[in-house]
């Protein structure tokens, strides 16, 4: 809660200090009249002081629920979120099964059979993984598979999306259409975790299955499998439950290189869109809605924790 | 490579305990794992027998062998504390020793759980069957694990340094509770110790490692009163004493040798007070003794210092009781 209010007001405060006139900006820039002005000041409350200011979007936030209207396009903010959230949304959960498939698989293979060709093949992906840089992963799979091969949608006429429901006229809609858009997003996406993440249940398996407890369930004849999943793979995955609350969390306040390469309308993009023409609403919503995304999965990550680990437990 | 053990022969009977005793790093360990085929296989080679009913484990298929962990032969581990998993209650990992051998309903098994609980001691067994290793103190979860270890009424229960991480009195409890559980299943025990103590309260014969050899062998009672090795005279030496006014505990002097490059002739000769110019070149042999075929030495003394050695130590110790 005081996070979240830190957060806001910060934000709030640096665009305070930004050389530029809301009330020009709502009256359409340079060419504004001064009655228009006038009142959008008046409307805005830009002739009070910024913590009076802040007390009003306060109070319309919590009370009205409304982030209010994009000062550049008119449109409320409420709306301008709703739309931009499911395409991260989309992206984020969709990478996310992704790069916890492929980090498991690589991740458990290779702590299982250390130093064997498999385990150095992992880890040659984990390096070039880490390093290298989405913006280009996205350019290379964007050059090889949408121009090279013509795969995959690169250039649609309408950005890189395709919502499942409602699909704007001209614009393709559906499941198919959907996940067909998102499949190279969702690679370019989830490599940089997929890496970190085989990295790190790698290395929590090892070390799992050097512990007192596995050489128990050994020692009381339980196969090799059953040891894997009962003993070894519930302690190992601990921890990657935490950091998978995380970091989707964090990702959902917008996955801003893959989004910006593949034009897909979400959340990062609209928030670059919006600082680059000083649409102090639409940055503040975007900045709000990933400050409750990182809180509220925090908060599950501590309430999954106190379920499936027993020395925990919700006081 | 590293020749944790070598050479290393002996028997336990039914109803019998073995006690295995030497310093940390001299191979106590790794032999019982041995045993049980618990050994990381990737870096590890067993040669030789582990004769089990006429069965060789160390050859044995995993799968076989797996019957017989657990099952026929089950161990105890040194620390309690990290020997139980920490996210399944007591009562499930209990249950699943026994249905990884018993065909038995969840039902039945938690029944025998119980029962088992109730053997070692456990207060209020029926409602802790739930309760996680966290919630069980150190001397708790070891009984909890020598429940699950006779769960299947093994035959042979091997305990390697059951009683290390645990304060003295409730070392003193465990190690009754070994004996009781002893009778009342019939098993026979191998119990591995750094310990003289223990060895003299729980086993029947004795076998003293050092250096991944066998030094000395024997029935408790002749080790006791017969020690024939300098480096059991040594342990026997630095046992602490209530009545003797010490500054220090006596100690052998020296540290084990490293097993990369384990030292020529008798392994113990750096460190022996007796050491003779035989003992640097030539490896003595795992000999009988004056006492017979029970006990078993490996020093290339004469017999009459040995006598005389012994004798200092024994009156030392009955200083001690007298």
């Amino acid at each position: 809660m005081l996070l979240f209010l830190v957060v806001t007001f910060v934000t709030f405060v640096i665009f305070f200090m930004a050389p530029v006139a809301p009330q020009r900006l709502v009256c359409g820039g340079a060419q504004a009249k001064p009655e228009c002005m006038r009142a959008a000041t008046k409307k805005l409350g830009l002739d009070h002081p910024v913590y009076y200011q802040y007390g009003l979007f306060l109070k319309r936030l919590v009370i009205e629920r409304n982030l209010g209207t994009s000062f550049i396009t008119k449109q409320p903010v409420n709306h301008i979120i709703g739309r931009a959230a499911r395409v991260t949304a989309s992206l984020v959960f969709g990478g996310a099964v992704l790069w916890l498939m492929i980090g498991l698989f690589v991740g458990i293979l290779s702590a299982l059979r250390p130093r064997s060709l498999l385990d150095r093949a992992g880890m040659v992906f984990v390096l070039i993984g880490v390093s290298a840089h989405p913006v280009w992963i996205g350019l290379i799979f964007s050059y090889f598979f949408g121009y090279k091969l013509r795969n995959f949608p690169i250039h649609t006429p309408i950005a890189g999306y395709a919502p499942i429901l409602n699909p704007a006229p001209g614009q393709e809609g559906g499941v198919v259409q959907w996940a067909y858009h998102l499949i190279l997003p969702w690679m370019t996406f989830a490599i940089l975790f997929a890496a970190l993440y085989a990295r790190m249940i790698r290395a929590n398996v090892m070390e799992t299955l050097n512990e007192d407890f596995v050489r128990t369930a050994r020692a009381k004849g339980a196969p090799e499998a059953r040891v894997m999943r009962s003993h070894v793979l519930r302690n190992a995955l601990l921890p990657v439950v935490t950091m998978l609350g995380m970091d989707i969390g964090l990702a959902l306040g917008g996955a801003i290189f893959t989004e910006q390469i593949f034009t897909l309308p979400g959340l990062g993009r609209t928030a670059i869109l919006a600082i680059q023409s000083y649409d102090l609403t639409v940055v503040q919503g975007v900045v709000i809605f990933a400050t409750l995304s990182i809180i509220i999965f925090n908060l599950i990550v501590d309430l999954l924790y106190a379920w499936i680990d027993p020395r925990i437990r919700l006081t | 490579m590293v020749r944790a053990v070598e050479g290393v022969s002996f028997s336990v009977e039914k109803g019998q305990t073995l006690g295995i005793v030497g310093e940390s790093g001299c191979g106590k360990s790794v032999t019982c794992l041995t045993v049980m085929g618990l050994n990381p296989k990737r870096n590890t080679i067993s040669t030789g027998e582990a004769l089990w009913k006429g069965k060789n484990l160390l050859t044995a298929r995993a799968r076989a062998l797996r019957e017989i962990r657990g099952n026929e032969i089950s161990m105890i581990f040194q620390d309690p504390m990290t020997s139980l998993n920490p996210v399944h209650s007591i009562g499930k990992q209990l249950i699943e020793a026994v249905q990884l051998h018993r065909d038995l309903s969840t039902r039945q098994a938690r029944a025998r759980a119980l029962e088992l609980l109730k053997a070692v001691g456990i207060p209020k067994a029926e409602t802790r069957l739930d309760d996680y290793p966290h919630q069980f103190s150190g001397g708790m979860r070891q009984r909890v694990m020598i429940a699950m270890a006779l769960i299947n009424d093994p035959d042979l229960l091997i305990a390697d340094e059951p009683t290390t991480a645990l304060d003295v009195t409730t070392q003193a409890q465990i190690l009754t509770l070994m004996k009781r559980l002893q009778e009342e299943f019939g098993s026979a025990i191998l119990i591995i110790t750094h310990d003289l103590g223990v060895v003299a309260e729980t086993a029947d014969d004795v076998l003293v490692m050092y250096a991944a050899n066998v030094v000395e062998q024997a029935p408790v009672e002749e080790l006791f009163n017969r020690p024939q090795h300098p480096y059991t005279w040594g342990l026997m030496g630095s046992l602490p004493r209530l009545e003797v006014d010490m500054e220090r505990l006596t100690q052998i002097p020296g540290q084990p040798p490293s097993l990369l490059r384990p030292p020529a002739g008798c392994r113990f000769h750096p460190r022996c007070p007796h050491v003779m110019e035989i003992c640097k070149t030539t490896v003595p042999e795992l000999a009988e003794s004056p006492s017979g075929p029970e006990h078993l030495q490996r020093c290339h003394l004469d017999q009459e210092t040995k006598d005389r050695e012994a004798a200092k130590i024994l009156e030392m110790t009955m200083a001690e009781t007298g």
